[in-house]
């Protein structure tokens, strides 16, 4: 089995390094991770690379995650890759927005390890 | 147009007695996830002012328009910013204005998730920090203010929402 790559956009450092803490605890221990602090920076991650899952905040500035999920749509090569979308954010409103975009679920701050894992397993097919 | 913010369909929500009860909730539901650890209201504390030289604040617009803060010292700061990344030693000075920064944006997203009007019509700011504690806040005049004052390893850590009218 190949090496997942998996890429944190958030524009905290700490919520990047917590959310990296639980993909390992969820058995994704020899994943490799890469970080953005926003979505500006995460095109130009997707650009370079091949991700097999994005885990991306809504609130950022520079671009925020929804504008990140729009232009990502519009580059063929990463509009495979699943998205979920790891937030405060409490509107439905834009939770809806996300998932309408392309997102495929949603994870709401404060979160514990236990629903990382149910929510990100499952999109990489791997340690059923 | 963002549609949560739609000043057509807008309406403002006012705060109630219920809130402190929500905000309290809220700030002890964000601790025990993210920091393992469960934090109690520090008792006769109704009267005091906050203190503390690390100040996070988020900002509300829309239904409800204020700042959410949160202010404890920055030895605490540090010691919630140990718990939050599960590590023994010292951490980055620069992760601990980020770890406060996130939870007072968890706290306020978390507040607002428990009040249906604020849940889909109330944006949050990016939030910020202010190191330091000789400033004073002025809350605005007639606005709602609510402060909490909760007790983390004994120390205080004050949750304060100030509203506009």
């Amino acid at each position: 089995m190949s090496k997942q790559r998996i890429l944190i956009v958030d524009d905290s450092s700490v919520m990047r390094k917590i959310i990296e803490r639980s993909l390992r605890q969820a058995g994704l221990e020899q994943a490799e991770v890469v970080e953005a602090g926003n979505g500006i920076e995460a095109l130009a991650q997707v650009r370079e690379g091949v991700f097999d899952l994005i885990l991306s905040d809504i609130n950022m500035p520079a671009m925020d995650g929804i504008e990140f999920l729009r232009q990502l749509a519009t580059i063929e090569s990463t509009k495979s890759v699943p998205v979920v979308m790891v937030t405060t954010e409490g509107s439905e409103s834009r939770v809806v927005e996300a998932l309408s975009i392309g997102a495929k679920g949603y994870i709401r701050k404060p979160f514990t390890p236990d629903q990382i894992k149910e929510r990100v397993i499952p999109l990489l097919g791997v340690l059923r | 147009m963002n549609t949560m913010l739609d000043a057509k369909t807008l309406k403002t929500v006012r705060p109630d007695a219920t809130w402190p009860t929500l905000l309290d909730c809220a700030a002890k539901e964000v601790f025990k996830i993210m920091v393992q650890t469960d934090i109690a209201t520090m008792p006769n504390s109704e009267d005091g002012t906050p203190t503390g030289d690390t100040t996070a604040m988020v900002g509300l617009a829309g239904a409800l328009c204020g700042v959410l803060s949160i202010r404890c010292t920055s030895h605490t700061a540090e010691n919630i910013t140990g718990r939050m990344l599960g590590t023994t030693g010292a951490v980055k000075p620069s992760e601990v204005p980020d770890a406060i920064a996130e939870i007072c944006n968890m706290v306020a997203g978390n507040f607002k998730a428990k009040i249906s009007m604020l849940a889909e019509h109330c944006m949050l700011s990016v939030p910020m920090v202010i190191r330091g504690d000789d400033y004073e806040m002025v809350t605005i005049a007639n606005g709602a203010h609510i402060a909490l004052c909760l007790e983390y390893d004994g120390k205080p850590i004050w949750v304060c929402l100030a509203a506009h009218p």
